[in-house]
């Protein structure tokens, strides 16, 4: 099946999220779409799927232009589309979740659910997904759950599969099994779109790379192009693809961390009897895949989570912290990036100035009497974002109006315009343009070189590679090994699985 | 790989220390310090064809037996909470039904418990509720809120006196009051779909607008012109042959109005349709995560809509339950916070059709304990006597362990882009 994108135009009311795009996929064909986040891609593709409609431009399948009015018709038309973010109820069980929508069913509605679970095990079978149909999704590792989506998408006959950043969420050897996945499944003849930002997965997979920059293609190439070819065209200029730092000269020990153990909000054990310790001018990265504990880590170091048992015990400087509040850890010289900006970094309907007093609002540089102190606000913020280089009208305007690049440095700059001692970064680069993951890396490095201990909390192993002085893998809640950043990826991704040598 | 992540949850010592105070204060109160003289559990009713014996007991003695048994249960969830296990729910059903016999029988000391009586009642006073609540199940589990049963409850009451008194049939009752309360129950549904409105807020304008506009109907046709319409009566009680001759089942089940009749088959209805149908599975996705549900074709604004139109017209017949199924006339404000009571039973019985109702028997209980406590012992304080139900709710609730978890798109609206 031949698909064709004709001149596709959307407009989120000001915002052009995509200009005149052209898209050919052929029969059989996997296809890259590479661009940054924010460059439309994904846009592009919910439109493709019907849950968006296009403003202008058409599209095409066979020859045959379409009028799709929901994913029903997409469907239909035989396109499955694997979504970032799952469409999948949690709550329910894969067989459920796979016959949802066109449910097999016996007299008066009933589900036949027999027929269901044996639709799964089918593909499952064909394609060596190993899936059990009546296992629940929230109990499913999320790969697992990625490869219900595509027997989702699969069971409905689709002949051209949507795969919207499928490997952010998945360790390498996931993300090889999913490549192999999806060269066998073009091989049976379905044409993929591989909707990326990571260089290296399309050039070990597509046939064909389409590069969109700002809503636009701007370019296609073959996966033989050179990496540095790619980003550039990603981006719009040169790029630096690896960060450069001194050998890390240590310090004092800065954190100690004894048998902590942390629930969840499940109640159910997150972190489990975990150690460790950080030096002074080192970062030690906290690699593994999302989910293994890592959030709750930080939230329990900040002093947000409480940690279970007596035997707990956590020395900043050589001064006690456990179950301190999080002002008393914030005093004590801790600086934290939260894994995500929009919820718990920045309060999005205040202004920059605003924000970036959030941590210190009590402090007398903030406050005259029981006010605050609009003018040192202003001149404080001002330098702030000349510092940290905010792209910005000013520092009066709204954070929600700011990219995600330019988000994150707020808040690295809120967090490092304190003198801190250690700082936790969590996720520092998630979702933020190129330009400014060189920008916040550096800042890091220049933290390290200062003699801050920091502890950086990341599921890209490009990011941990390129910045940790030591490698902590995470695994269920435990540290599974602590290896050097000269490690290879093949043996990060078996830590990561919890394979131990 | 399919492997599933470890589960480590914490017990705790909730139940087992919950259940041995509550076992102590019945020992004690109910038991050592408990009245004197015999009490007779009545089986069978006076009139029943089938007589069977009734059982006697000292009140005291049974106290103290009572107190003792719950000791045994507390010390049996006790040894599940050590091994990290829950407590299972039959040991909070046991409990519960033991401490309520305990009760009766206190209460009873040298008079007769009229077993079938009090269930019967219960049953009908809880007919209400019942309806209310798998109106709010309907629409909660769509994900929509329903703050508005009390609203679709009266206005079902209103029209079935109304037009039962009107028409003096009393089918049409039931029907215009399904009717109108499914049309009101759209205005919900559009408002919160549509218009994307706050849930809650347009669920208490409607209440405030149905009690509004009842109270002025009443006042200004119903006490004018109460023989014509505001008199409809009962609807005749129905024996179903044979099965209503079991003794205790037979009166409590089976001799009964027609509600209570749709009551006991619409709740395991709505149970099968919701986890065993595809029409179930699909508003249950809608309620959970609506974006996933349209990504494979279903409509989520229809599902929705549907759910609470259908959900409002069964809140509707409980409203006539409470006039031509009871009381026989409409009566100011006369669902007296059935509705928000029904609302609570939703969330007590976790959206689950089948617990919400067993919940709603439990209100319908507290309130036949209030008027026969008063009848068989009438200095002791009726206030008291109606706390308990809730504080057995309360054991029950502790007994299933953990947080309950609503669907999970409730109250919020479903923009689609």
């Amino acid at each position: 099946m031949k698909l064709e994108l004709r001149g596709i135009t959307k407009r989120f009311g000001a915002v052009t999220a995509n200009e005149d795009i052209d898209l050919v996929i052929e029969p059989g064909e996997i296809h890259a779409l590479l661009g940054e986040n924010g460059a439309g891609k994904s846009t592009l593709m919910n439109v493709l799927y019907g849950l968006y409609t296009a403003d202008e431009g058409h599209i095409e399948i066979d020859g045959v232009k379409q009028n799709f009015s929901g994913p029903g018709d997409a469907m239909a038309a035989g396109i499955g589309m694997v979504h970032q973010h799952f469409m999948l109820i949690p709550v329910f069980t894969v067989a459920e979740n796979v016959a949802l929508g066109h449910e097999p069913t016996k007299a008066l509605g009933v589900i036949d659910l027999a027929e269901a679970k044996k639709q799964v095990l089918e593909i499952s079978e064909r394609f060596g997904f190993n899936i059990d149909p009546d296992a629940l999704i929230e109990d499913l590792p999320v790969g697992a759950q990625q490869r219900v989506e595509i027997i989702k998408a699969l069971s409905r006959d689709a002949k051209i599969l949507v795969l919207d950043e499928p490997t952010a969420v998945l360790t390498p050897q996931e993300t090889d099994e999913l490549m192999e996945i999806m060269r066998q499944l073009a091989k049976s003849g379905t044409s993929i779109v591989f909707i990326t930002h990571k260089l290296r997965e399309v050039k070990a997979v597509a046939d064909r790379i389409t590069v969109i920059r700002l809503g636009k293609v701007v370019g296609s190439a073959k996966p033989d192009a050179e990496t540095s070819e790619l980003a550039s065209l990603m981006v719009g200029r040169e790029v630096m693809l690896t960060v450069n730092k001194k050998p890390a000269a240590l310090g004092d020990v800065v954190l100690e961390v004894e048998h902590i153990t942390v629930l969840d909000d499940r109640s159910q054990k997150a972190v489990n009897d975990l150690s460790f310790e950080v030096r002074g001018g080192e970062i030690l990265a906290l690699a593994g895949v999302q989910g293994n504990g890592q959030t709750e880590l930080a939230e329990f170091l900040l002093g947000l989570r409480k940690p279970l048992g007596s035997k707990a015990k956590v020395n900043l400087n050589g001064k006690e912290i456990t179950n301190k509040s999080v002002r008393e850890v914030l005093e004590s010289g801790v600086g934290f990036i939260p894994e995500d900006r929009q919820t718990d970094g920045l309060v999005s309907e205040f202004t920059i100035a605003e924000n970036l007093m959030l941590n210190s609002s009590y402090k007398s540089r903030f406050t005259k009497g029981l006010n605050i102190n609009f003018a040192a606000r202003k001149r404080i913020a001002k330098e702030l974002v000349e510092q940290f280089d905010v792209r910005t009208p000013s520092s009066e305007t709204v954070a929600n109006k700011l990219s995600g690049g330019n988000q994150q440095k707020v808040v690295v700059a809120r967090e490092l315009s304190r003198e801190v001692s250690l700082l936790i970064a969590s996720q520092p680069t998630r979702g933020v343009d190129v330009g400014s993951i060189e920008f916040i890396h550096e800042q890091i490095i220049a933290e390290r070189d200062a003699g801050k201990a920091v502890i950086l909390i990341s599921s890209e192993l490009d990011e941990v590679l390129a910045l940790a002085d030591r490698i902590a893998v995470m695994y269920r809640g435990k540290i599974v090994g602590i290896v050097e950043p000269n490690t290879s990826r093949e043996d990060l991704g078996k830590l990561m699985a919890g394979v131990t040598a | 790989m399919t492997t599933s992540k470890e589960t480590e949850v914490k017990v705790g010592y909730k139940s087992p220390i919950v259940m041995g105070s509550i076992g102590l204060l019945t020992l004690v109160f109910l038991g050592l310090l408990g009245r004197d003289g015999m009490v007779a559990f009545e089986i069978s009713r006076r009139t029943d064809s089938l007589q069977l014996p009734t059982l006697d007991i000292d009140s005291s003695l049974l106290g103290v037996l009572s107190g003792l048994a719950m000791f045994a249960l507390a010390g049996f969830s006790f040894s599940k909470a050590i091994k990290n296990l829950k407590t299972p729910i039959w040991v909070s059903i046991v409990f519960g039904l033991v401490g309520v016999t305990a009760l009766l029988g206190w209460l009873a000391a040298e008079k007769s418990v009229p077993i079938a009586f009090i269930a019967g009642t219960a049953l009908v006073l809880a007919v209400p509720i019942i309806l209310g609540a798998m109106a709010g199940i309907m629409s909660e589990r769509v994900g929509i809120t329903n703050i508005a049963i009390e609203g679709q409850l009266l206005t079902g009451a209103f029209m079935a006196a109304v037009v039962s008194s009107i028409t003096g049939n009393f089918l049409f009752g039931i029907i215009a009051a399904m009717v109108t309360s499914a049309l009101l129950s759209m205005i919900l549904a559009v408002f919160s779909i549509k218009f994307l409105a706050q849930q809650i807020i347009v669920g208490v304008v409607l209440n405030v607008l149905v009690i509004g506009v009842t109270n002025f109907l009443y006042q200004q046709w119903l006490t004018e012109d109460a023989e014509n319409v505001n008199f409809p009566g009962t609807m005749d009680i129905i024996k179903i042959p044979v099965l209503s001759d079991i003794p205790l089942l037979g009166p409590v089940f089976f001799e009964n109005r027609i509600t209570v009749f749709f009551a006991i088959l619409i709740v395991p209805t709505i149970w099968f349709v919701l986890f065993k149908t595809r029409l179930g599975l699909r508003a249950r996705a809608v309620g959970e995560h609506p974006l996933a549900a349209d990504t494979v074709g279903i409509n989520v604004g229809r599902t929705r809509f549907w759910w609470v139109t259908i959900g409002g017209s069964i809140a509707g017949l409980g409203g006539a339950a409470l006039t031509i199924g009871n009381a026989g006339a409409f009566g100011r404000e006369m669902s007296g916070g059935f509705g928000f009571i029904a609302l609570a039973v939703v969330i007590l019985g976790r959206w689950n059709p089948i617990y919400a109702s067993l919940a709603a028997l439990l209100f319908g209980f507290s309130i036949i304990m209030r008027v026969w406590a008063n009848q068989v012992s009438p200095g002791i304080p009726t206030d008291f006597i109606t706390m308990v139900p809730y504080v057995v709710t309360i054991i029950a609730v502790v007994g299933f362990v953990g947080k309950s978890r609503p669907p999970k798109a409730l109250a919020v609206p479903y923009v689609k882009g």
